[in-house]
């Protein structure tokens, strides 16, 4: 339930919206590359270790 | 054990592995019962009204915002005087973390003040060095993804850093170096001894446990962000051998 922000309801929700999307990107963004970069690295690292 | 030893990636790597569970269910446990108490167990003030809400949003934003500008200044450092590569993965890593911040705080600052000053924007001293701070931070990630060469890229977004490192400072003074100006002094100053809070304790609470929750939150993506960089300094160097 949220509180009762009167008049004020648009820019105090706007704010929270704004802060909220903007960070769940930016987790989302870091989250996929650190998955990406370990998977690539692990790959590399197999495909090293066989040819030695 | 020196600090100094934490520049070796592989100690980074070890050590950031074990802390960054441990930092992350801190994180949570603080960042979300800071803005629950601040959206919806604190009072409306007698003058912003409900608008007062924002500042559990914005001053930790812009806090970090100012502050990460401030370690990527000093990890910069570190690097040009050092060498030391985690050093300079850890400023990249940093980067996008404070551009986000900073536009956080100008977007939440930009829909407070319309209500409250009755514009979106005004060319005001703190206001306009927090713009020039977002346009460093944007231009020292462009910069980084435009040289290939690590350490020359290194070397140049330090030395852009260091410029625009005078803007975080502005950024952070800018209310005390000029009188003129919409924007109000800062809401949350360091506390010394004998001093009153500038906000009442009702607001001032939940203030300082979300900008806890904020740093946790930097901490968690600085470390997240530096091992991916640390790894994909590994997988160049890996391919460079193999071609």
């Amino acid at each position: 339930m949220l509180p009762d922000l009167g008049k004020y309801a648009l820019p105090v929700l706007a704010a929270y919206a704004a802060m909220i999307v903007l960070i769940f990107g930016l987790v989302i963004v870091s989250l996929k590359s650190a998955k990406s970069s370990k998977e690539t690295l692990a790959k590399l690292e197999e495909k090293r270790n066989q040819n030695d | 054990m020196s600090i100094w030893e934490f520049a070796n990636p592989v100690r980074f790597m070890r050590l950031s592995g074990r802390v960054l569970p441990w930092l992350t269910g801190l994180m949570i446990l603080t960042l979300v019962p800071a803005l629950y108490w601040g959206f919806f167990l604190t009072p409306d003030d007698a003058r912003q009204g409900a608008t007062v809400k924002i500042i559990f949003v914005h001053v930790p934003a812009a806090f970090l915002a100012i502050n990460i500008y401030f370690i990527m200044f000093v990890t910069s450092l570190i690097w040009l005087i050092r060498r030391h590569h985690v050093s300079a993965l850890a400023a990249k890593a940093a980067a996008p973390i404070g551009a986000v911040m900073t536009l956080i705080a100008l977007i939440t600052g930009a829909v407070w003040g319309q209500p409250m000053w009755g514009t979106w924007w005004v060319w005001d001293p703190r206001l306009t060095s927090f713009l020039i701070m977002f346009i460093f931070y944007i231009g020292y990630i462009a910069l980084w993804a435009a040289i290939d060469e690590a350490d020359k890229a290194a070397d140049l977004t330090s030395i852009l850093c260091m410029i625009g490192s005078v803007f975080a400072i502005v950024s952070r003074y800018a209310v005390n170096f000029w009188s003129q100006g919409l924007h109000q002094g800062t809401s949350a100053p360091l506390i010394r001894p004998g001093e009153e809070t500038q906000v009442s304790a009702v607001f001032w609470q939940p203030l300082m446990l979300s900008i806890i929750g904020f740093l946790l939150l930097f901490l968690v993506l600085l470390l997240l962000r530096t091992r991916t960089e640390i790894r994909n300094r590994r997988i160049t160097a890996l391919r460079a051998r193999e071609a």
